[in-house]
Formats: structure tokens, sequence, C-alpha cells
């Protein structure tokens, strides 16, 4: 019954669909681990990336220079938010945090529909990016899910780069562990801290943009990824860029492989209309049981990352 | 001298209870209840733009009675929508309620409504319960019982000669219910029944096991905030050759500027298409795209229709409204010009009315619409009629 063909043609899913949501991931967990802020407005940021792209695709007609436009612009409307709303929360606890950021997300989502309207906009898949790709005889592939995944590992080698090895990274990394020092040493803090705010905006208004051709550019679409993302987070290891990495990949591919799979194994098991019922549930639920899994052997998450 | 106000303010009230019957009502209060606001609300704003469309053709007047009207949002939430309802045939007095989107909403302010004698009109929601043993003289449908349009979609595939469908329907009630309702009409073989979850935004799992299933066709119903990413990802997946798409609800005028090139080809069943061959349907969409400058959707149509019906029945007792049982029979058997063309209505007042393909093409102009292809049920009557005990 299971396929090579298939089983590997839905891993590819899998994996394209945990790069998108690590995309969205580092983001979020850069500024909890490093700025030690729960920004529950990150979806919006994802939307707002997503709906700056549509309205530039709508003038420009080309998604590759719709999206190298929005970035820059996704970037300022986190410094904005960063600059106006969050900058007075960072000596909070976090159910303040919760509280503020919950409050931006409706904030944004009627701005939203106040400024594009209800209905969803839409982005056209260019045309050198459409139609599917044999990758190996046998196996074909949509080629813009493809190059969901090229831009999802470039992304996360750039990250590591940027983290690990400048200068730029070492102060993160050093303001994160020290903000005290770091400041007497001559560093704008405050500017390092607007900077990394904006730099997550942008990667989570990239994933918004990337996706958009896919899905549905409205308001409220950043909403559902956030829980995804939170479980991301929570599983890799709070702060842990590589962590996110791998608990998107694992949480794109179990979500995906269970979803493919697990509503058929039911039914050669359980009578069909019972299996029709149970199979969909549980396989929305593997997700949340991985993250329960992992967190009773590894309650700091996979990478934790080093703090203080 | 309380006592003497309170006295003089129930006389007052009570007065015109007393001659009622005998003339005719001075005006017509409408309350339009619908799903205006939240991520659900496109096919409610639609709906009450035909709504609002039909009273401003009609001057203002209601079957030559003064409308006196409201628009209330319910916002997808069946408690808001009752407490609305409440407020609409208590404390506004309301003689007829018209509207709602969503089956459940529908079912939360039913009973209100109908208790209070005040006329229901549903411009969209059919939930068999209603069409069936708990349905009452004072409602009625200008669009459809909730499996009806599934089931026309199965017939419709069935004609086609399709051999191995698989059925895609987001996984609640009336998603099942639609698998259900497609069953019934289509006897070909249904080789696997995939439920997603609701409002999910990515199928590539699903998209990527159908095309492995091998199927002649798919049925799809995927409503609310998953329907444009299931399109994209459908068109996206390049299947659209080998597997034909039938759906229902999901590529139409509200979404079609979203989905996009991506809608081209897909088919479906309904019992009204903008391009329906009459005169009233050809005056709505006229006047529609004129004031809106966008294609209606079925839900403005069945809203612009519940005006008309209203209209009609009203002319029929003189305005005598208020004597309500007259009223509902002169909704039960008026003819009026339906923009869906001759109809009667069932003992349960569901229509019995024709369904036609409808595949997704460009016009003249290059925009995409739903078009007509075809009768595919005559008089097609709900599965429900015969639980309802009115005659």
């Amino acid at each position: 019954m299971l396929n090579l063909t298939l089983v590997l043609n839905q891993a590819l899913n899998g994996v394209q669909f945990g790069l998108m949501l690590f995309l969205f991931s580092a983001g979020l967990t850069l500024v909890l681990g490093i700025m030690n802020l729960v920004n529950l407005a990150h979806g919006s940021l994802y939307m707002l990336g997503a709906f700056f792209a549509a309205t530039i695709y709508s003038w420009v007609g080309s998604l590759p220079l719709a999206i190298l436009l929005a970035l820059p612009v996704t970037f300022l409307a986190g410094v904005v938010v960063e600059f106006v709303v969050l900058r007075s929360f960072y000596q909070r606890d976090h159910l303040d945090q919760v509280l503020a950021t919950f409050g931006l997300i409706l904030f944004l989502n009627e701005l939203a529909r106040v400024v594009w309207g209800a209905a969803p906009l839409n982005m056209a898949i260019p045309a050198f990016l459409s139609g599917r790709v044999e990758l190996i005889p046998g196996i074909t592939y949509p080629v813009y899910r493809l190059a969901l995944i090229a831009l999802g590992l470039l992304v996360a080698l750039l990250l590591y780069l940027l983290v690990a090895k400048t200068k730029l990274g070492m102060l993160i990394r050093a303001g994160a562990s020290n903000r005290e020092m770091v400041e007497a040493l001559g560093v704008d803090i405050r500017l390092l801290f607007t900077g990394v705010f904006g730099f997550g905006a942008a990667l989570a208004g990239l994933a918004g943009m990337a996706v958009g051709p896919l899905l549905s550019v409205e308001p409220a679409m950043g909403d559902g990824v956030l829980i995804l993302a939170l479980v991301v987070i929570v599983i890799g290891g709070i702060g842990s860029i590589r962590g996110s990495f791998v608990a998107a990949l694992l949480v794109g591919l179990v979500d995906t492989v269970g979803r493919a799979f697990l509503p058929g194994l039911l039914v050669t098991m359980l009578p069909r209309t019972l299996a029709n019922a149970v199979g969909p549930a549980l396989a929305s639920m593997l997700i949340y049981l991985l993250m329960a899994a992992v967190l009773l052997f590894r309650p700091q998450g996979l990478f934790p990352a080093a703090r203080g | 001298m309380r006592i003497g106000t309170f006295g003089a303010v129930v006389a007052c009230a009570l007065a015109p209870l007393a001659a009622q019957p005998a003339q005719a009502a001075d005006k017509i209060k409408i309350g339009f209840i619908s799903t205006l606001s939240g991520p659900a609300a496109l096919p409610g704003i639609d709906q009450g733009n035909g709504f609002s469309l039909a009273l401003e053709e009609l001057g203002g007047k209601v079957g030559g009675l003064p409308a006196e009207v409201s628009k209330n949002d319910d916002q997808s939430k069946p408690d808001v929508a009752k407490q609305l309802a409440e407020k609409l045939v208590k404390r506004d007095q309301v003689d007829a309620v018209v509207g709602v989107i969503y089956s459940n909403v529908m079912m939360a302010i039913y009973n209100a409504v109908v208790d209070a004698k005040a006329i229901m009109i549903s411009a969209n929601a059919g939930p068999s319960q209603i069409a069936g043993k708990d349905c009452s003289p004072y409602f009625f449908a200008t669009s459809w019982q909730n499996d009806a349009p599934h089931a026309a979609a199965g017939a419709y595939v069935q004609q086609q000669g399709v051999k191995k469908v698989v059925i895609i329907a987001s996984n609640y009630q009336a998603g099942h219910d639609a698998a259900a309702g497609f069953k019934s009409k289509y006897k070909g073989e249904v080789i696997d029944e995939i439920y997603p979850a609701f409002g999910q935004p990515d199928y590539s799992a699903e998209i990527t096991k159908i095309s492995s299933e091998k199927p002649d066709a798919i049925y799809a119903f995927i409503p609310g905030g998953g329907n444009v990413p299931f399109a994209k990802q459908w068109a996206e997946a390049g299947l659209t050759k080998t597997i034909t798409p039938y759906s229902a609800f999901m590529y139409e005028a509200v979404t079609l500027p979203a989905i996009g090139e991506a809608g081209l080809g897909v088919r479906s069943a309904a019992f009204w298409t903008y391009d329906l061959d009459n005169p009233a349907s050809k005056k709505f969409v006229a006047a529609y795209r004129k004031k809106y400058n966008a294609y209606p959707a079925v839900y403005a149509a069945q809203a612009y229709d519940a005006v008309l019906l209203l209209d009609a029945a009203v002319k029929a007792v003189n305005g005598k409204i208020e004597d309500r049982d007259a009223f509902a029979k002169a909704l039960a058997t008026v003819k009026y010009d339906s923009i869906r063309g001759p109809f009667t209505f069932g003992n349960n007042h569901f229509p019995i009315q024709n369904y036609y393909a409808t595949e997704i093409v460009k016009d003249a102009e290059g925009n995409l619409v739903q078009a007509g292809k075809g009768l595919v049920l005559k008089d097609d009557q709900d599965l429900y009629h015969d639980q309802c005990p009115l005659k």
C-alpha cells in the first residue's frame, strides 16, 4: 500500500512546511531568547509582510521584486512596533507582555481589514516557478515548493553565519547574556534590540510573503501559524536558532506524514465511519503529542540555549 | 399617578393589537442578520449587498409599505445571533427576519423567531432539522436545504460518467453532510474520503495523497479560510488536466478575485448562476455590478430574492401583514419573478427548484466567473420534506 514515491513526496512536503515554520519561528525565538520578550503579535508581522508584498505585487507584477521591496518595509514596520509599543515592556513580566502583544494582534488584524478590506488578495506564482519538475525518474515535485525549500535552507545558513560568525551576532549574544556590561562597553543596546526585533519581523514577513501565493493573504492569517511556532520553539529550546531549525523540520514532517498516512492506516484497522471520525482528529493532535513527549524527557527543549 | 401612567401605557400598547386583523399595517419591520465581520464575513457581506440592493430598487418600500430595516452582525457566533434575534422579535417586534449564512447561527435563532410568529426567511442556511421534523409555517428558504447542492453535484458527476472519485471535505458537521449528500446521487466508486481540519492552511499532504490514488475526479468542500489556499495549491500541483475538480461553495464570486486563474476549469452545481437566462436575474446582476463593481455570488441572489418574495406576499395580502397566518400562506403560494425563474415551495417551505452544472471560465471582459453549463436536476426537492408535518 505504501510506495516509496509517495513517502518521498510526502517527506518533501513535510520538509517544505517545516522550513516555512522555521522562517517564522526564528524571529520569535530570537526575540524571546535574547530580548526576553513574549511577542504573540509575531503572526501579525507575518500577515503584514504578506500584505505589503501583495500590494507591491499588484503594482509591479513580479513576485521576486515584490518580496525584495516588501522586506525593508516589513523591517520598518517591526521597528515602529518595537519603538512605539514594546520598548517599554522589556522590564515587565511575561503576563504583561502577553496582554500587550495580544492587544496588538487585535489592533493589527483590524488595521489590515480597514486598509486592505476583508477579501483575500491575490499573488500569483511567477511563470518560471510554476509547474512540476522531475527530481529523480518517477518523482515530480512542484517547482514553487522546491524554491521554498531552497529559500528556507538559504536563510537558515545566513542566520547561522550571522549569529555565530559576525561581530553583530557576537554583540547580540553578549547583549542577551549581560546587558549592562555590553552597555558599559559603549554599545547602544536599545538600538541593537530594535534592530533584532525588526530583523525578526522581516523574517516572519518573508515567511508570509513566500507562502502568500499558496495561501490566502487576508486579515488574521497569522493567528494559526503562531500556535505552530510556539510548539516549535518549545520543542527546540527557547532562544536557540539551531533548536528551532530542527524542531520546525520535526513538526513539519510529523504533521505532514501524520495527515498523509494516519487516516489511511486507521481505515485498515477500524470501521470506515469510525476511522473517518478519529483519523483526522488524531492526525492534527500528533505535533502536540510530540511536544508533550519532548517536554517529558527534555523539559528545556532539544537544544536549550546557554543563558546568563 | 404612577399606576395611572402605567395603565395608560398598557392601554396604548394593547390598542393596536385589538385593531390589528382588520386593516393594513402602516409599515413593515425587517431585521437583517448576517455575518458581517470576522474572517468568515465575505458571504455575509455579499448577502447584505443583495438585501440592500433589492430594498433600494423598491424605493425603500416592501409591498407598498414603508420598510423599517435594521442590519445586524452575528459575527458567526450563535450566542450573539440569539441575543440579536430576541432583541428583534421582542423589543423591535419585527415582522420578518432575513439573512443568515451559517447553519449553526440559524439553529440558534430559529425558535426565537418562529415562536414569536415572525417570518423567518433564510437567505442561505438550510439545516435538515428545519426542512424535516422541526419545520414551521413561518419559515421560508430562498436558498436550498444543505444537502441539496452536494446531491446535485453528485448527480452532475454521475451524469459525466465519472468512475472513481475522492471526496475531500473539511472535518466538521457540514463537511461530513456534504460527503453524504454527494454520495446520495453519485453511484460510482468513492475510493477515499479525506477530512482535513477546518481552516487548515496547507494541503500538500492531502493533494499528494489524492494524486497517488489516481481518481478520475475529486469532490471538494472546504469552506471558510481553507478555500483559497486549497484552490491555489490544487492548481499549483498541476493535477486539473488528469483529475477533474468538482466542488461546492469554494470557487465563487466572493473568492475568485483571490483565487485567480487557479480556479479555471473547476466544476460545480448550483440553483443559480450569474448568467441564468431570466429577466429578474439579468436585472439583478446588472444592478449589482453597477452598484458594487463586482459580480454577485449566490448569497446576494438569495437575499435579493427574499426581499422580492416579501414584496410580492405583502401585496397579495394588501398590506395586512399582522394576520400572520394569512401572510405566511401568501408567502408560500404567491407567484413572483424569482431570480431562479419559476419555482414552487415544498410543504416545508424549501424551494422545489432546478440545479445547473457550472464551470469557472473567463467572461468576455476577462473576468473569472462561475458560468452555467446546462440543467442537471429538474424540480429537485430535498430529502427531508417527508418528515415535515406541514401539508
